[in-house]
Order: C-alpha cells, then structure tokens, then sequence
C-alpha cells in the first residue's frame, strides 16, 4: 500500500488543473436538458476534444491520453473541482464507447470511436420499453432481417436526452417467437431515419429530460449490429456493467458535493442550532463521500493489478444514489424555506442547483437498473442466494 | 499510488484464518467462555507458537516488524474468530505503545520480548475506556494516571469485575497506588502515546468489528440458504435477500475506510485520527447492521443462546462503544471537518501529499 501520488501523477495533475481553470466557462452552461444548453454542452465537449481532455483514458490514436484509472480519478477530481460544467455524452463515452472497444468490429470502431470522443455524434440509451422497465428480458420492440437491413418497429422510453441525440443504441427482438434474453440483436439507429418519431418525456424540472422512441419500420444496415444476430443480451450486461460500475458515477463528484455541503450548513449556523441532528447528517454525508472514493481507489488498485469488477458493481451503484439522495437532502433542510425556490427567483440560494440536485437525486434509485434490482443481484451472485 | 495489500500480507492474513478456523471453532469457544477466567492457557500458547503475538514487535526486538496496515487485516481475522480482546491488546495495541516508549524506559525491551516468547499478556488501561478489559489474566497491567504510564503487576492492582452481556468479555474498574516505581513516562511524553495508543485501539476494534460483521453476513447466508418455508429455502425471499444485500453493502464499504485509517495511523498523517474515528464508526456500523438483519434472519432461532449468531452478535454490541463510543468518535470527525481550514473535497483523499 503506497497512497502517494507518483511525480508522473503529480505533474498529470497539474497539467489537468491549468488547463481547466484556463478554459472552463467563466458562466455555467444552460441545462443540457433545452436544446439550447445541449448544444452549449456539445462545444464544450469539442473544446475538451480538441486539447484531448475528453476521454483521457482513449489511447492517443482515438484522441485520448492513454492515461491508467488513478489518472482519470485524477483528472476527474480537478474536473469536479473547477465546477466544471456536467459531461452530456456520457452515453456515447462511458456506455457505448466501452461497449465498442471489447465487441465492434474494426470499422465500427475506427468510425464511431473519434466521433463520440469529439461528440460530433451524441447518444441515447434505447432500453427501456414500456413493459420492459425492470425485466429488460421483455423487450418486444423488432429488428425483421431484410438482406442486408434490419427493418425495426417497436417503442422505447425514457431514453434520457433522446429528444437531442443523434443516434440511439440498444436492444430488439430479432427472432419472432424468441424467449427472454434470446434472440435479442444490439443495434446502433440513427435517430434522424425515416420511420422514428420522437416523443419528449418532462421530467420533474419541467424539462425534455427524457423521450419515447417510436420506430415504424426503419432501415438499418447490418453493419450497425454489434456482437451476433440474436447475441445481443450478452453484450448489453456488459455495458450495463460499465453503467453501474467504477466509470459512470466518479467519487469527485460526491465529494465536491459533500465540500459544498458543509460549506453550505457552515454559512446557515441559525439552522444548526434549530436542528442539532443537521451536524450528523453532514458529517456522515462527508464520511460517505469519502468512503465512496476510498473504495473506488482500492477498487481500481484491485483492477490494475488484473481484478475484475463483478456484483460488486451493483453495490457501487446502491451506495452512490443513495449517498446522492442523502447529500441533497439534507441540503434541502439546511435551506430550510428556500429549499423550493427555482434558479429563477431572487431569493435562490446557489441559482437553485441544490433543488436541481435534489429533483435529479431522486432519479438515482431508478435509473441504471433500480436499487432492488441491484439488491437481488448482490444476493444472489454475490452471496450465492437462490432465486425465486 | 496503490491502494492493495502486498502478496505477503493477504498469505499472513490466510495462515491466521485457517490456523483459527482449526483452533477456535464456535464449540471451544463457548466451552472457554464458560469458565471462570473465560480464557485458555492452551489456546494461547497456541497462538503465540504461532508467532502471532510477535507479528507487531519490531524486528530490532525480535518480532516481524508488521504495521498497522497488515494489522486492518489480521485484525479483521481475530474478529472472525472472535478471539479475545487479551490477543489484540497484547499482540498489537500494547506492542504498539511499548515500541512508542523512549529507548531507555525501563521494562520496554524486557516486556517486548516476552511479548515475542508469547509468555506476558498485557491489559491496557486508557482513559477513553472506563472498564479495563482482561485484568483477571493480565501479567501486566499499563495503566494511565492522568497522561502518565504506569506498568502495574496484577498483583499491584485492585480490580472489580463487572460482567458484560458478551461472555467474551471479561470487563475490571481498576485502581491502584501510582508511584515513581511504576511510571514508565511522565505526562509529557505519555500525552502524545496515549492518543496514539487510543487510535490503535479504536482501528484494533474496527477491524475486528469488520470481521465480526462478516462472521454474521455468512452465517446468516447458510441459514438463510438451508431453512425452508413455504416450501423454499428462505433466501429465496427478497425481504431477506434485501437485508443481507444491506449488510454485503455495508461491509464492502466500511473495507476500504479501515485500510486508509491504517495507512494513515501507520505513516503519522495529519488526518489519523479522523480517519481512525471514521473507520471505527463505519465498522462498527457495518457490525451492528449485521447483527440487526442477522437476528431477523434467523427467526427465533436467532433469539436463542443455542445458535452460535450469538456469539458474535454480543460481541459487536460490545465493541461498538470500547475504544470510544460513537459520540466520541462521532465528534471527532465533527471536528475535524468541520474546521475552518479543514482539507476536504475532492483533492483530499490520501492528505496533503501533492500540491
Ligand atoms: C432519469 C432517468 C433516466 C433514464 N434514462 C434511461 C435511458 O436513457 N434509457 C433507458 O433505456 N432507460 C432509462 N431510464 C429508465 C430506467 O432504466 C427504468 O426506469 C428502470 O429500469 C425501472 O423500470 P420501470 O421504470 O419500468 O419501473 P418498473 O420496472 O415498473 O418498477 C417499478 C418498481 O417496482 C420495482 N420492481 C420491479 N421489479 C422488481 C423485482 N423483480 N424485485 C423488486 N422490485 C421490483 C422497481 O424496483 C421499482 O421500484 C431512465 C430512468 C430515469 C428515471
């Protein structure tokens, strides 16, 4: 155990640190849940690119900086530092971009990789279906072979920024009467092709978080499948697995919102002497934080060493929603009566980023599989339960 | 920068738990347990044959020198076994505050090597802790007077026992005459030993509460795997699965927290006592969870002296508030982070050790 950075770690460190200070944009960005803050989003991230600081872990040839796991904990903990606006196209590079490197074929790799790094292309999550929520395995939408084509009908949901995108990725039915997880077909749809119709969902901040996707009949080339025709359920574990395991949710983010907690009760002390149990909410939010980061370093000393990140993954996953929910709520009783205040009115505290925060932690428990999803799979592949 | 243990480490950590899991089933314990003294001469002798007594005396007196890093391991052994609190005072808190003694205080070297023979067990009396635990055994008895140490016979002390609900547990309110023959170092340098001898202690029983609460979490998994209900193995049901998802979770989380504790206690980081207290806390927790779902789990049978669930439930309950209680370690953190110029956010995971 040697918890020191290296001087080749040192110096990455300050490299990240200058660049960012020197570029990040003075005024946050517009939500990227309005068209307009989308595309703010997407310069942003082609500012990132071109300095190669979108996706540090890419080897250089895609754009990348070939760095290890401890310096992307690294850059993430000075990204998170500066405030930084929320990366958008964590879709394309945390889900689909992993997904590609272990299964794509070259091409699909040589064309895909470059233009998610540089989000030229954005990307949207096609899982969920209306019935198929949790038991992903009833997928019902369709992917009919036609030659050369898959002719796909059929509707997804809640495919978060699907409203902005530009492609989504993932799974239908490619054998009529197949059961299950079989015969399922992973594939990449433009989401500009003749036959899909996008339907914004509001989320609870009244914003086009979120869409339904309706496909009738759309054309799409076999050389969007990725893996084998009627193989796709595999290659979707894996990249629900990157989804709740070390890349989606990195502990700088928690532990920058736990700073700006106690920052936050610091400078309300009225409150702190009105609600005593507030000082230990505070501190166990820190504590969790910490723990989070903790864990993901030994994780990642785990992982270069040759680990694999298994069921553990879903415990990543319970701990930093859970943690996320805590934070914001007990930032909320630290606000007191402003907690309700939108960004827009005089009195906000923060421009109402802890209500935004709020309203968006609430989601954490959900999406990515929901927490008792994630409960069962701890029981049963990590502890060995029986199934039902 | 490697958060990991060393091959070295994990083997020790294998050889200790496959040498208990032998030498301290549940059966014998329970026997020990219900003798007077609560303890066995063989059982003892056993361990230190071992060399486990001698793992933390440093290597100049003839011990292997281990730190508390290796400690969160072996540690966490002792707690799986719920070995008593005599073999962690002795083999790591005690050891440590020996080693932490001026070169030339009389006893040091001496009680060092007896140490390493195995032949001396050693009580610690720190203020922190109002009951003494194993003074009915002890050769040695350090004790504090204000920030004073003092090295007692048993003889020189008197003791009361006050029974504990973990039979484990062999609780003394201790007094006695301090005199100059008795001091080993004066307030001054006895101040800064005793925090540090405190630290030790609270990471000694994180670790051991660590393992405890795996004890449970697996015993609790075989039950729930073999008792049937409703025509299926109970941990088919996902209100069981659930808790016992709970308890993985909280258990997996706590790890990580008793190992950077450890490293910073072992390399005299600033932040060592906030990093102890948070370790402490979040094992302790993780234990007293275990225990909690564990008794659910096991139904009635969980309320039962017969199911040995006990054994390591009552000993959770007990550590919890030894070495500091929650509103003491709770406070610590507090404290710590809560200071104006307290090092927190993202860049402070591992102290001030880069710009
Ligand atoms: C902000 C947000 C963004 C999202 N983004 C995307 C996206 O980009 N792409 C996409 O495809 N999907 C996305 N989702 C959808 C998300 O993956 C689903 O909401 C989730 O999988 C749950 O499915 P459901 O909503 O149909 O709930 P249901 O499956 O109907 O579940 C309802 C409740 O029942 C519980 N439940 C169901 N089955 C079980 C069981 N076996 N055991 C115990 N409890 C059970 C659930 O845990 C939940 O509490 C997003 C959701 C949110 C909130």
């Amino acid at each position: 155990m040697q918890l020191t950075y290296t001087d080749k770690q040192t110096a990455f460190r300050a490299e990240a640190r200058a660049w960012l200070e020197a570029n990040v944009p003075s005024k946050p960005l517009a939500s990227y849940d309005t068209r307009e803050g989308f595309e703010e989003h997407r310069a942003w991230e082609r500012k990132l690119y071109d300095s190669r600081w979108s996706m540090v872990m890419w080897p250089e040839h895609l754009g990348g900086r070939g760095c290890d796991l401890i310096e992307w904990l690294i850059f993430e903990e000075e990204y998170y530092a500066v405030n930084a606006p929320m990366r958008v196209n964590q879709n394309g590079q945390l889900l689909l971009g992993p997904t590609l490197m272990e299964f794509g074929t070259e091409a699909q790799k040589q064309h895909f990789l470059p233009r998610i790094a540089s989000s030229e292309d954005m990307w949207a999550q096609g899982w969920s279906e209306p019935n198929a929520g949790s038991d992903m395995a009833a997928i019902r939408s369709k992917a009919v072979r036609d030659g050369d084509h898959y002719v796909v009908s059929g509707q997804k949901t809640w495919s978060t920024r699907a409203s902005f995108a530009d492609w989504t990725f993932g799974l239908f039915r490619s054998e009529p009467n197949s059961q299950r997880h079989h015969g399922l077909t992973y594939l990449m749809v433009p989401l500009n092709s003749p036959g899909v119709t996008i339907r914004p969902i509001k989320a609870l901040n009244g914003k086009e978080a979120f869409a339904e996707i309706f496909f009738d009949e759309v054309r799409v080339p076999v050389e969007n499948r990725i893996g084998a025709e009627g193989q796709g359920w595999n290659v979707a574990m894996a990249t629900a697995g990157f989804e709740r395991g070390l890349l989606l949710r990195s502990p700088a983010r928690f532990q920058h919102t736990a700073k700006r907690l106690i920052e936050l009760f610091k400078a309300n002390p009225e409150v702190a002497a009105r609600d005593p149990g507030l000082r230990d909410a505070v501190v166990e939010s820190w504590m969790g934080a910490q723990a989070y980061a903790y864990s993901s370093y030994h994780t990642v000393g785990l992982v270069q060493k040759g680990g694999k990140v298994g069921a553990e993954a879903s415990v990543n996953k319970i701990v930093w929603s859970e943690l996320d929910l805590k934070m914001h709520e007990t930032a909320m009783r630290i606000l007191g009566a402003r907690g309700e205040l939108r960004g827009s009115a005089p009195e906000a505290v923060d421009g109402g980023s802890w209500l935004e925060g709020f309203l968006f932690a609430q989601a954490g428990p959900i999406y990515a599989g929901t927490n008792e999803i994630q409960r069962n799979i701890i029981a049963e592949r990590m502890l060995g339960l029986p199934k039902a | 920068m490697d958060f990991t243990f060393t091959e070295d480490q994990l083997a020790f950590r294998e050889a200790i738990s496959r040498f208990l899991m032998t030498e301290a089933p549940p059966e014998t314990l329970r026997e020990i347990w219900e003798t007077e003294d609560g303890r066995s001469p063989e059982m003892r002798r056993k361990m230190a044959e071992q060399g486990l007594t001698a793992l933390s005396v440093p290597e100049a007196q003839g011990g292997l020198g281990m730190d508390d890093v290796a400690w969160s391991l072996l540690t966490q052994e002792l707690g799986y076994y719920a070995i008593a609190d005599s073999m962690a005072d002795t083999a790591y808190v005690a050891t440590g505050l020996l080693t932490a003694l001026p070169e030339s205080t009389d006893l040091r070297d001496e009680l060092l090597a007896r140490i390493v023979d195995g032949d001396v067990r050693i009580a610690v009396g720190h203020p922190v802790n109002p009951l003494v635990a194993d003074v009915h055994l002890a050769d040695v008895v350090l004790q504090a007077h204000q920030d004073e140490i003092h090295a007692l016979k048993r003889e020189h002390v008197s003791f009361e026992r006050n029974p504990s609900i973990d039979s484990s547990r062999r609780l003394s309110r201790v007094s006695f005459q301090p005199s100059d023959a008795t001091r080993l170092v004066g307030a001054e340098q006895g101040s800064a030993i005793w925090d540090q001898t405190l630290n030790r202690g609270a990471l000694a029983v994180a670790g051991q509460s660590l393992g405890l609460a795996q004890r449970m979490l697996d015993l609790s998994v075989d039950y729930a795997v073999q008792r049937k209900q409703f025509g299926k193995a109970i941990g088919s049901f996902q209100a069981v699965k659930h808790k016992l998802a709970d308890v993985a979770g909280k258990i997996e989380f706590a790890k990580p927290v008793l190992y950077r504790a450890a490293h910073a206690l072992a390399n005299n980081e600033p932040t060592a006592a906030l990093n102890v207290s948070h370790a402490k806390l979040a094992c302790c927790e993780a234990a007293w969870v275990a225990a909690r779902h564990g008794i659910q789990v096991h139904g009635a049978m969980g309320y039962t002296w017969e199911v040995d669930l006990q054994m390591f439930m009552k000993r959770a309950w007990a550590l919890d508030s030894s070495w500091g209680d929650r509103a003491f370690h709770t406070s610590r953190v507090a404290e710590a982070v809560l200071a104006a110029d307290a090092p927190i956010g993202p860049h402070h995971s591992f102290g001030a050790t880069h710009a």
